[in-house]
This record gives structure tokens, sequence and C-alpha cells, in this order.
């Protein structure tokens, strides 16, 4: 945990509001980058709700993550306009770029994450994929290099 | 003369580079001291030849242009100024010749009638396309139950997929007794290859804001809540501006429109996972719990948020809803058909040449929405099927193209209207495949509450992950649609009562496939890695060595300039050499 004072800054805007618990998670995460268990249980602790509570919830959903990840996130859309195009390829280019095996997903620098996700909503241009808010659409297993360029 | 000059910022447009092209259009018109009003919009569903921009004359003559570049913008824009508009291969319509592109001729726009056209993040856009004065109507001129009259009268029903009658569900909640109501519209649109919604809340808002208030104040719930899937931060961030400035305006909050109607409307964002488009198991995520589903009765009408009564309904429904009350719920009916009355908004992806949202009325047979409005396939390569419904639904083939566009005639299928997602295949698609990838997605999306659908689809995963690999036996398909009808029957919410319909469907009408990949261990459209063989042809191969260098297993031997060999019992068929080559050397089987 290492950003304590905004995190209890986030705690103290949420509580006593209801249904609180996901978006006081995603806050923290944005802060902190993932969900450890030490800050699962400072919320716990804080909030009065129960750690098991938290944890069900952390694990429950995708977006939440209980490693540490890069500093931009990939998302490569693995969703059914882009499976049909060529969405394996996408993938494959990227994670041999990134030098990334298969059970891991994150660079040994700390600098990308790759996430698959189901639709990023833009199917009309698949193969799709969105590094941190931008979308990059009609890609090619040519064209991933020179997106990841930018963020190097 | 006055110009108006519009450019498409969706995040379809902003994908293809519409930003860009929104600077360089901003940039060369004040270089030129070109008198015209540059306005940012959303999309108008043309996705495929994004980014767009429309020249408007007057307001009243326009000509649309698609793939615009930053480069190619200033000509554009130039030529257009001297009468002299550049018009090859970029035009796309041309109103002023009346001559409107095929995809917008066949459509009726009734949910998208200001998508493409407003800004969305200009509520007096809005309000100069009649925005609010349904609200208006509703909350001074109509008693709450003359509302709820109207949208029956409409017949509208849910477009989330199960396509309940939206007036019958607010009359539910309207006679629950309750001091405590709530609204909320599902925006979570997990459904992959499907995004009207996102496109509906990134170009028109406050046409979703109303219709929602406007059922607010008829079912009498004073506060409401949007929940939208987080992988849409541009909705979001649209929708956030549209409730500060209806608050503004007096459209939300307290005593709305002197009316002594109060009510707030929060967003939460989903953080994914499918179940959560479940009605309950969103209403449980909305509370700060695992989104799991829980069995029904009691309905959401009478027991919903914080066990308080509810109405829930899709985007797509409430920006229905202020057109119904402005024009008449009588009017709205004499679009489609008898019992699917209204327009339906489908998102065409895949190998379609017009990729993108449109619009059109229900009873559409799904060859002209294929063929007419879509343009037909895109790739050389003939139609193989379509795909309805997402993970719910199911493919049909070409002999079902006449079938029409409702929700009944769709259910006869075995596929499901859904939400609107199309998504077309070719003959590279591997209807094998297709199965097994819906049953990854649902597999792994099920929550675990039901034995069924958590390890049944599991079972049926491994089964389809066997035959693509040219292990199955014939009994399997048995055991399959064995499976399939007691995981339909033993699962407490739709996630699981729809799972198997990909496979039932695809089993339906493509068992040809399946018989081939096991009993010929072949698959046709190339896709089942395990059954492909990768040769090289040696007539053809130049010894260029680009695919040695390209073989991740370093399987590939040959001296330079000369022909080239691929050690067959290394190969692990992951076809880079084949996408490698640059001259048609490889061959796959
Ligand atoms: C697994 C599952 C996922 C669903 N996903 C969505 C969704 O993403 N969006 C949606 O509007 N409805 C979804 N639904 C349907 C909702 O449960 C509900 O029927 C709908 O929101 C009601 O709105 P309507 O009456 O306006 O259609 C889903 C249902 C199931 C079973
Ligand atoms: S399927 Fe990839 S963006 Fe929708």
């Amino acid at each position: 945990m290492n950003n304590k004072a905004e995190i209890d800054n986030a705690i103290n805007k949420f509580v006593g509001k209801k249904g609180i618990l996901i978006p006081l998670l995603q806050t923290i995460q944005n802060i902190e980058s993932y969900l450890s268990l030490e800050v699962m249980r400072y919320v716990a602790e804080k909030t009065g709700t129960k750690l098991a509570h938290i944890y069900g919830v952390a694990t429950f959903y995708t977006m939440f993550r209980l490693k540490p990840q890069g500093k931009h996130i990939i998302r490569v859309c693995q969703g059914t306009a882009c499976h049909v195009s060529g969405a394996k390829t996408i993938m494959s280019e990227i994670m041999d770029q990134l030098k990334l095996s298969a059970d891991q997903d994150t660079t040994n620098d700390g600098l990308f994450t790759v996430m698959p996700v189901a639709c990023l909503g833009c199917c009309s241009l698949a193969p799709v994929i969105m590094v941190d808010d931008q979308t990059h659409g009609k890609l090619t297993p040519d064209s991933i290099k020179n997106i990841l360029k930018k963020y190097k | 003369m006055s110009f108006t000059i519009k450019v498409g910022l969706a995040s379809c447009g902003l994908a293809a580079g519409a930003g860009e092209v929104y600077e360089a259009t901003l940039k060369h018109i004040k270089s030129k001291k070109i008198d015209a009003d540059v306005k940012k919009t959303a999309c108008i569903g043309m996705c495929f030849v994004e980014p767009l921009v429309e020249i408007i004359q007057d307001g009243k003559k326009s000509i649309t242009y698609g793939n615009v570049t930053p480069e190619n913008i200033g000509t554009v824009i130039d030529s257009y100024m001297k009468g002299k508009p550049v018009l090859e291969n970029i035009i796309i319509s041309n109103i002023e010749k009346g001559s409107e592109n095929d995809t917008m001729k066949k459509q009726e726009r009734i949910v998208l009638r200001n998508c493409g056209n407003i800004n969305p993040t200009s509520i007096n856009d809005y309000l100069e396309n009649k925005g609010y004065q349904a609200l208006e109507k509703s909350v001074i001129k109509m008693k709450r139950i003359d509302i709820i009259n109207e949208i029956k009268k409409s017949g509208l029903r849910g477009r989330g997929g199960a396509g309940f009658s939206t007036g019958l569900k607010w009359q539910f909640a309207y006679d629950a007794k309750s001091i405590k109501k709530y609204i909320v519209c599902n925006a979570d649109e997990g459904d992959p290859g499907a995004f009207m919604d996102r496109s509906v809340l990134e170009g028109d808002p406050h046409s979703v804001i109303e219709g929602m208030i406007i059922g607010a104040y008829a079912i009498g719930a004073d506060e409401g809540y949007i929940y939208c899937r987080a992988e849409y931060p541009l909705a979001i961030k649209h929708l956030n501006i549209a409730i500060e400035q209806a608050k503004e305006k007096g459209f939300l909050g307290n005593n709305i429109l002197d009316s002594g109607f109060n009510f707030e409307l929060h967003i939460k964002e989903g953080a994914g996972a499918f179940v959560c488009g479940e009605e309950t198991a969103l209403m449980a995520s909305i509370e700060g719990k695992r989104g799991m589903p829980t069995i029904r009765p009691p309905f959401p009408a009478q027991s919903g948020l914080w066990e308080k009564p509810t109405n829930i309904n899709n985007v797509e429904t409430f920006a229905n809803v202020a057109w119904i009350i402005l024009n008449g719920g009588g009017k709205y009916a004499k679009h489609g058909t008898e019992k699917s009355p209204g327009t339906k908004v489908f998102a065409l992806a895949g190998k379609i040449k017009n990729s993108g949202l449109i619009e059109v009325p229900m009873g559409m047979p799904l060859k002209e929405v294929i063929y007419d409005v879509g343009g037909g396939m895109k790739t050389g390569k003939p139609f193989k099927g379509v795909q309805l419904g997402g993970p719910s639904g199911g493919c049909l083939p070409a002999e079902l193209l006449d079938t029409v566009v409702d929700y009944d005639s769709i259910n006869k299928t075995g596929a499901i209207m859904g939400s609107g997602g199309m998504v077309v295949m070719d003959t590279s698609s591997c209807m094998v495949d297709i199965a097994k990838f819906f049953l990854n997605f649902t597999q792994n999306e099920s929550c675990g509450k039901c034995t069924f659908c958590r390890i049944g689809t599991k079972r049926m995963l491994e089964i389809l992950t066997r035959i693509s690999e040219g292990k199955g036996n014939l009994e399997d398909l048995d055991t399959l649609e064995n499976l399939s009808k007691n995981i339909i029957a033993g699962s407490l919410c739709g996630l699981g009562q729809t799972a198997p319909n990909p496979v039932l469907t695809t089993l339906k009408y493509f068992r040809d496939e399946y018989i081939a990949h096991i009993t010929d261990k072949k698959c046709s459209a190339g896709v089942c890695s395990a059954l492909l063989k990768y040769e090289i042809n040696k007539e053809k191969c130049i010894g260029c060595t680009l695919c040695a260098v390209k073989c991740p297993v370093k399987c590939i031997s040959g001296e330079r300039k000369k022909a080239h060999e691929i050690d067959q019992e290394a190969c692990i068929k992951c076809g880079a050499c084949y996408d490698a080559c640059k001259f048609d050397a490889i061959d796959k089987r």
C-alpha cells in the first residue's frame, strides 16, 4: 500500500453511501494499480465490511486485478467480430512483440499488461485493441509494432 | 452562405483516426480564414467508412465524405467551398441531389434519430430537435397511467433481448405499492459483437435520459441508475455531461418543470462480468455485491434494488420512449409488424461490406438487411452464416435468409433476436470453431451458481475442443444435444438457459461440418489448426527464408534461394509461415 493518504480520501468520500464497494475498489485500483491483500484488509477494517465479502467481489469481476499491472494496459478484443477477423493472430503478434510467454500477462519491465476482453464495442473496425483509453481498429499484424512504439 | 462541418467523433470514428481529422479541419479553417462552423457529432452508423465528415450549406444541402484523412480534408473543404466538390471515391451521400446512399435509404430512424446529426455534448442541440418536449408533455399534460397506456398502445417490446412488453412492465411497477421505487437502465451490453447501446449513449445520451425520466414519473420512482459497462469510457463521459446539463435546465432534480416531481439519476460503472447484464445480477452489482442472479419471482417490479420495486429496461427501449410520447403509440405501431411493432437497431459486423449501425423496421427479411442495407459480403468469399443474438443466440445458414427479423420469427429458428448483434461470416469461418468460441465465452462467464451451467458448459466445451482436434466421435453429437437439454432445464438464469443455443443451431444447420471434423478429420474453413497441414510448394518457393525466420519452433529448413521444407513432426501449425510468405508458396490443407 503506497498511497495511504489517497486511499483514506477515497474511503472517506464513499463511506456512508449505499452500494459503494465496487466504485470504491475501482477508485483504489486506479490509485494503486491493483488490489493487494493488504489494501483489501485495510478497506475491510475502515469500512466495517467483511474481508471475505471484499475478496469475493474483487475476484468476481474481471476488472479487478490482484497482481501488480503494467503502466499501460492493452485490451485485446476477443469478441465475435474480432474472432472472425483474425483476433488470434493479433494476440500472438502482441505477445511476440512484447516477448511474453503464454502464462505471462505483464512485461518484465512493467511497461505493459495484456488483457483479453470480450468486446470493445467497435466491432465494425475489427480486429480491435485498446491501449489505455485509446482504441485502435482495422489492425493487421504489421500495424502492431507501430502502435506499441508510441507507448515505449 | 453559411457552412457547417460535422466530424463524427464516436469511439468507432476515433479508433479510425477522426480525432486527427477534427484537429486538421480546425487548423485548415483557421489558416485559410474560412467562415465555417466546425461541429463535433457522434456516429451516424456508417462505421465502415470512418472517419466521416459532413459539410452542410445553409442548413439544407449536404455532402457526407467517408475515409477522410488529415491529409485530404483540406482539399475536400476547399473544393466544396469553390462549388466544385471532389466526389471521387470518398463521397457517401449527396442530399442536394436527393441521392441518399443505399445504407440509409431502407432505414427508418427513431432510436437513431439524432445520432450523427447533433453534438451529443450539447443539450441545446438536443432541445432544437424536440428534446425534452415529451417530458414536458408527460409531466404537465398527462396522467401517469396515460403514459403507461400510450406505451402499451405502441406495442413496444424490450430491446434487451427477451422482448417483454414495456407497457406491461411499467404497469407492474406502477401497481407496486411503495413510497420508494427505482428505475434502472441496463447499459451493460456484454454481448460480443453488439454496439448499439454504445452508439446511442455516445451519440444521443439525452434521449435515453429523457426516456428514463418519463418512465420514472410514470411508475412513481424518484431515483434511477444507469448501469454502464466500464469498457465504454466515452459513453460514460457523455452521460455524465448530459446529466449535469439536464440538472441545470431543471429536467432532473427536485420539482421537475414545476410539476412537483423529483428524480435523481446516478451512473454505475460495471466491472466486467457478462452475467451482470441479467437483471437480478445487475441489481446485486449496483448494491455492491457479487453479480449472482437470483430466482424470480419475486420480480424486480415487486422487489428489486434494495428490495424496493424496480423497473429495468434496456438503453434502446428507453430511447424509443420520448418519440412515442410525442408522436403517439398508434403511430409507432404503424412501423414494423403486428406482434413486433417499431424499428430495431442492428449492429452489423464481421465479413459484411457496410459494417456499422442500422435501424430498420421489424419484419424486414434477413436477406434485405444483409444484402441491401448491409451491402453484402466484404470479401470475395461466399456467405456462410449469420450469428444473431451473441452467446445466447445462434447461427443461421443461407437457406434461412428469408426469415424476417421480428422476435417470434427468429425464435422459431432456434436463434434469438437478442440485443441486435449480427455477425456475418463467410466460408473462412468454421462453425465448430464458432460453437466452441461461444461455449468458451459462456463457460468463462457462468457465475457458477447452478451446477449444470457451471459444469455442463465445461463438459460441452471439452467435447467441442475434442472434435475440433479431430479426436471426436459421432456419439459426441448426441452427448452435446443431451447436455444442452439438461443445461437449459437446470439453469436459473438466462445465461445457462441459452448457453447451448450456439451449439444447437450449428448442429442443426451445419451438422455436415461436425461430421467432417469427426470422420474425415477435415476442417474445410481451414480454422481448426490441429486438422491442418502446412506444406511448402516446391514450385513456388524461391528460398527467401522469411518463413524459416518467422517459424516460432524453427521447424522449417532449407538453403537460401532453394525450396524449403517443413518438418511435419515438429510443426505446431501456428500458420506463421503461411501469413509470412509473400509468394503464396505455402499450402494450407
Ligand atoms: C446473461 C444475460 C445477459 C444479459 N445482458 C443484457 C445486456 O447486456 N443488456 C440488456 O439490456 N439486457 C441484457 N439482458 C436482459 C436483461 O436481463 C433484461 O431482460 C433487460 O435488461 C430488460 O430490459 P428490456 O425489457 O428493455 O429488454 C441479459 C440477460 C441475460 C440472461
Ligand atoms: S467483437 Fe471486437 S470490438 Fe466487438
